[in-house]
């Protein structure tokens, strides 16, 4: 007979854990919220202020262009790599020679330490020794310079998001296309469909569940990106890729304002929610349709 | 018939040609990189090319017998294998105990585990700042600046992921291999670690490995609760930006140093990196 204490004693380690560093910072984040509190301020101590740090915050067009960029961010780069995964994901349906080498190369990105990964493009793009400027400069006459130009420096981030990311998708994708069985696409290509319409209406029907789950994934965390692009462009020029992430870290975290940092922070906590709420929902209902 | 074995042949030429220009786009900048870090200052600013000369070795000399650099690197070590440990053992025990035991409201515990996951590290900043300055403290000694409060702070994105790892591998072992065991008079604690452990032996690797890389790479907090002791090689390769004049030689070779546990436990995780980031909701 298998007691019941024994199976919370050796579950209640993680959840202690997990309790002190994961959930009390969420209570505690909602509790300041509420407060003024900044320790470099005429009263040092925290006061209630109710909601205004709510009321100051969609007024804040900092916070909101910040908001705006990071939506805008997070749907440019989960749209391409997930046209880019699928593509490539296709690709690797067949077993080919060679295959085993390009996909274990291909999954260096997703282990690189983010704050690494702004080193490199970092690298990659400084004018007058970066291979990219250079070589733009030289063969096309652009100016390349992410320091001056803030479409120039936009891209860099979504190549390099891409660079980063594009993997994961793909072999996700590639996992979820091989579990697909062959026979339903096999009877369609008897009955004389197409390959278009076998993709369209077989392929994507049966993967619909892998795909969200990629999205899910992907949203949730182009989201947060922060390492990154700090290291990149530190949020230049001017405030050009200043994601909301960055925009905590780099201009919130160092006023010492905390009742109103917290205020902010809770608010892109429920923005994260609301949008995997959504998907949540449009994910259980797929796995209806398909049931 | 010609035709057909001439398109064939251009499937697969295209194919190739395909993954040998993203093998190229993908290893290019960490290539780059590299080059970078064994030129001098002089040397940076010549035409770009892919090829190494001569080899500037006190890019990597420098920083590696800069004692604060020691430190940080020996911090990041203590930390990754630490936190690492600790998942490890941790979601041995709470998967050990979600797939054996059938506890009332155990699966919501499963799925709350992820939503710690989910959060935005940005968001938790501020309130973790706070805890660690001002919260968690006995006399003077807060967590703030130690390297156990990252040790356990790491915890809060490596145990989900390691939780959800772990519950898969564990429901894969039958049960009718421990209540053999117990049949013949080993308690549950014998079995675990004579039976379970062994047999989940793979898992266990891959799930310590998976976060001691994740923990080895994180930055944000890294940065944020820690300002002398604890420092980690990420906050140190951060460092060099900041500075005006950045030595991007040495930047360059601390970031390669940087990405080594990545490079050397590479084709151990890649078969596993799916799973692992989909929460084994993907398998490969």
């Amino acid at each position: 007979m298998r007691s019941n204490r024994l199976g919370w004693l050796l579950l209640s380690p993680s959840l202690i854990v997990l309790f002190i560093v994961g959930f009390l910072p969420f209570l505690y984040v909602i509790w300041v919220g509420f407060h003024d509190w900044n320790i470099f301020a005429a009263t040092r101590g925290m006061s209630w202020a109710g909601a205004n740090n709510y009321r100051r915050l969609v007024f804040d067009q900092d916070f909101l262009a910040a908001l705006w960029r990071t939506l805008v961010f997070t749907f440019t780069v989960v749209t391409s790599e997930l046209v880019l995964g699928f593509v490539l994901a296709q690709t690797l349906t067949r077993q080919f020679p060679g295959r085993a080498f390009f996909r274990t190369i291909y999954v260096l990105p997703l282990v690189v330490a983010p704050i690494a990964v702004g080193a490199t493009w970092r690298l990659m793009v400084i004018p007058g020794f970066g291979p990219i400027p250079y070589f733009l400069e030289r063969w096309f006459g652009i100016q390349y310079r992410i320091g001056t130009y803030a479409e120039h420096a936009w891209a860099t981030a979504v190549l390099m998001d891409i660079w980063h990311w594009t993997p994961f998708v793909t072999l996700t994708l590639l996992a979820g296309l091989s579990a697909i069985p062959r026979e339903p696409l096999e009877q369609a290509m008897v009955d004389g469909a197409n390959r278009w319409q076998v993709f369209r209406y077989i392929t994507i029907p049966m993967m619909m569940p892998v795909i969200l789950t990629v999205v899910f994934i992907r949203i949730m965390d182009a989201l947060r990106v922060v390492d990154e692009v700090y290291m990149l462009t530190n949020g230049g020029p001017g405030t050009a890729t200043t994601l909301i992430g960055l925009h905590i870290f780099r201009v919130v975290f160092p006023k010492t304002d905390y009742g109103y940092g917290s205020a902010m922070s809770l608010l892109v906590l429920y923005v994260t929610i609301v949008m995997c709420w959504l998907l949540f929902v449009a994910l259980a209902n797929v796995g209806k349709q398909k049931a | 018939m010609k035709t057909a074995r001439w398109r064939k042949m251009l499937g697969w030429i295209g194919l190739y040609a395909l993954w040998i220009a993203l093998t190229l786009f993908t290893v290019l900048p960490i290539y780059w990189m590299f080059v970078v870090s064994s030129r001098s200052r002089v040397q940076l600013f010549d035409a770009p090319t892919l090829l190494i000369r001569s080899f500037y070795i006190q890019n990597y000399t420098g920083p590696l017998s800069d004692p604060v650099f020691q430190r940080y690197l020996l911090n990041s070590l203590y930390i990754a294998v630490g936190n690492a440990l600790l998942v490890t053992v941790l979601a041995l025990f709470a998967t050990y105990a979600l797939s054996r035991w059938r506890l009332p409201g155990a699966d919501n515990i499963f799925f709350w585990t992820i939503t710690n996951r989910m959060a935005p590290p940005a968001a938790f900043l501020l309130p973790l700042f706070l805890l660690y300055t001002q919260v968690f403290r006995i006399g003077n000694w807060t967590l703030f600046d130690t390297q156990i409060g990252l040790i356990l702070l790491y915890c809060v994105f490596n145990l989900p992921f390691a939780i959800w790892l772990m519950k898969g591998i564990m429901d894969g072992i039958p049960v009718e291999i421990d209540e053999a065991a117990m049949v013949d008079g080993a308690s549950q604690w014998t079995v675990l670690w004579r039976v379970i452990v062994p047999l989940a032996a793979p898992g266990l690797a891959i799930t310590f490995i998976l976060s001691l890389i994740f923990a080895w790479n994180e930055y944000l907090f890294a940065a944020t609760l820690t300002s002398v002791n604890a420092r980690t090689i990420t906050t140190g390769l951060a460092e060099f930006v900041t500075v005006t004049g950045t030595n991007w030689g040495q930047m360059a070779a601390v970031a390669t140093i940087s990405i080594l546990p990545a490079l050397i436990f590479l084709v151990f995780v890649q078969r596993y990196i799916v799973t692992g980031l989909t929460f084994g909701a993907v398998k490969e």
